[in-house]
């Protein structure tokens, strides 16, 4: 009898441990052709927190990130999102808890900025009066206002990524899985994407990074992949160490201390 | 870009393709028919019967095959994501043709012929959506790239198809009687003489709406699918299931059209092209802007096919093909 109770406070327990987490991973396998890319990735990602992916060119950021959304199935072991498996959820109820920033945003025909990024409300039906402002709003903190009745495809690649950040934002969905969210960004908007991205107390984070000091700055937490199977997940100050990140990128890397309190991860010249 | 206002396109239209319908019910050998439809069964007898039992249904018949040949054609460049799609350039037209050859050859009737040729083109979507499956309907959404490929594996497979069917029509060709071989000619060119049945004309217009507001239901997801598998999937579109529904109903459209009016080409091609550049891309506009574009396209051609060398008739789809493809290739020089 005891066995048995102390057993359903341990389910019990597990089962709160797994609502609390937004993604659950176990024993996450993920494969590329013949490349086994992530195995076993054991991951809890919780509410609030801001995770790095960092790893060489084709070490599965990309594939890890279009799995956590649902677009991919993975390839062994388990992956849930508020505790129910991610294949479980249909596509209209996925887009109201997470969206995704995919590496290439595509844009084949000629549409206004506003009407591209209205697109992300497509989960709240027709009858969407909050849309248009909420786009508005988002296309202003990354720095597009002046490009809402433009032709996205007049646009510079770095202004099309940052319509592409407002879109994923417009979704209003509490996880948000960028891919690169700094590619084609100028050093001003790098700063500035990286900072407001670091500004949503309210959202989950997951976004893979090439920039080592962008990821020390936004990160709360990081991953790490090698690409061969390998990884190392935890608190951001005790993975995004210079030896680790050598090892990592398999070249040499130093943390300079620059001003009290604050690192600056440099690789160091071939020569 | 001519977009200027586009709602306005949809009644203005609606206009033409009525204004087309009157003109294809007033022309012909036997003048001044039209007044009797408003009373059939009044002294102009003779007149009332030209229009109920000729013009009326074949006039109704043009009309739902063209809207349904452009519903089918607009669905298929949307889902395909290529221009270049519609029921002809990917076979099924072809195959219907195979079908209704064989029904012919096999001595049945004109329902035989209809019914063969609906198999035939179900038989031929369904062998074109099955052989690219994996690509088309797969679970793996991945990169954006994978669509890309899958849409042109599905193209490619269709081009077979048509080339295909073109060389079994050919075999049998050469084995038909030539007794058989004027109306056989006819209706591969597409040919509307046939349809004299006011009661089948109005049911395929029935199919026509039904087919048409079933798309409708769609057209939102549909807009997003154009920007990409990935992107429409993580905002929010079961894109496996939008696609199966559309894939159906261009099928359906396509079967029916072709069982009324045999292989009309560029009708499908065609309209969708004129009004993407009339209405834009937004599919909640560019699908009833298609239909209506169309059914007026089929009407004229035909009207102009039973009354251009009268008494002789021509094959509506000849017309449609010379009106079409000068239109469509000053379309394409201006891009």
């Amino acid at each position: 009898m005891n066995v048995a109770v102390s057993l359903e406070t341990a389910i019990a327990a597990r089962d709160e441990r797994r609502a609390e987490a937004v993604i659950e991973c176990h024993g996450l396998r993920l494969r590329a052709g013949e490349r086994l890319l992530v195995d076993g990735l054991d991951l809890q990602v919780h509410p609030g927190s801001r995770w790095v992916v960092l790893g060489p060119n084709g070490a599965g950021k990309s594939t890890l990130l279009a799995t956590l959304a649902g677009a991919r199935l993975a390839d062994g072991g388990e992956l849930r999102l508020h505790g129910r498996p991610i294949e479980a959820w249909d596509a209209q109820t996925l887009a109201a808890r997470r969206a995704l920033l995919p590496d290439g945003w595509l844009d084949p025909f000629a549409a206004t900025v506003l009407d591209t990024v209205l697109t992300a409300r497509y989960r709240l039906g027709e009858a969407d009066a909050q849309g248009g402002q909420v786009a508005r709003g988002w296309l202003a903190r990354f720095d597009c206002a002046g490009l809402v009745a433009h032709d996205v495809r007049s646009l510079s690649r770095g202004e099309r990524q940052r319509v592409a950040i407002a879109t994923t934002l417009t979704q209003e969905a509490p996880l948000l899985l960028l891919d690169e969210p700094i590619a084609h960004q100028d050093p001003r908007h790098q700063a500035l994407v990286i900072d407001e991205l670091g500004g949503l107390s309210d959202r989950t984070l997951i976004a893979s990074l090439h920039d080592l000091n962008a990821a020390a700055r936004l990160a709360t937490h990081a991953l790490l992949l090698t690409g061969r199977g390998g990884w190392v997940a935890g608190p951001a100050a005790d993975v995004l160490t210079a030896e680790r990140l050598s090892a990592l990128f398999d070249t040499p890397i130093d943390a300079l201390t620059i001003a009290p309190g604050q690192r600056w991860l440099a690789v160091r010249p071939r020569r | 870009m001519p977009m200027a206002s586009p709602r306005r396109v949809l009644p203005v239209l609606a206009l033409v393709a009525l204004a087309s319908l009157a003109l294809a019910l007033a022309t012909g050998s036997v003048p001044g028919v039209l007044p009797a439809l408003f009373d059939p069964a009044g002294d102009a007898a003779s007149l009332a019967a030209v229009l109920w039992q000729l013009r009326l249904p074949r006039a109704i018949s043009a009309f739902a095959a063209g809207g349904l040949l452009a519903l089918a054609g607009s669905l298929l460049q949307a889902l395909l994501r290529n221009p270049l799609a519609d029921a002809y350039v990917l076979g099924v037209s072809g195959g219907a043709a195979v079908g209704a050859m064989l029904a012919l050859l096999a001595g049945t009737g004109l329902l035989g012929m209809q019914l063969g040729s609906a198999l035939g083109a179900f038989a031929t979507l369904a062998a074109l959506f099955l052989l690219a499956r994996r690509a088309f309907f797969g679970r793996l959404h991945g990169a954006a790239r994978v669509a890309e490929e899958a849409s042109t594996g599905v193209l490619l497979t269709g081009v077979m198809l048509a080339a295909f069917s073109a060389a079994v029509l050919s075999l049998l060709l050469a084995l038909a009687p030539d007794a058989q071989m004027r109306s056989i000619m006819f209706w591969l060119l597409g040919d509307l003489a046939g349809a004299t049945d006011l009661r089948a004309a109005l049911l395929a217009l029935a199919f026509l709406v039904v087919l048409l507001a079933a798309a409708a239901t769609q057209a939102r997801p549909l807009n997003l699918l154009l920007r990409g598998d990935l992107q429409a999937f993580v905002q929010g579109v079961d894109v496996r299931r939008v696609r199966r529904r559309l894939v159906l109903v261009s099928a359906l459209a396509t079967a029916t059209a072709v069982t009324l009016a045999g292989a009309v080409g560029f009708v499908g091609f065609v309209a969708p092209h004129l009004m993407r550049r009339l209405v834009g891309n937004d599919q909640r506009l560019l699908l009833p802007a298609s239909v209506l574009a169309g059914a007026a396209l089929v009407l004229v051609a035909d009207t102009i096919a039973r009354t251009a060398v009268a008494p002789l008739q021509l094959p509506v789809g000849v017309l449609t093909a010379l009106i079409g493809v000068p239109v469509f290739i000053s379309l394409v020089r201006r891009l």
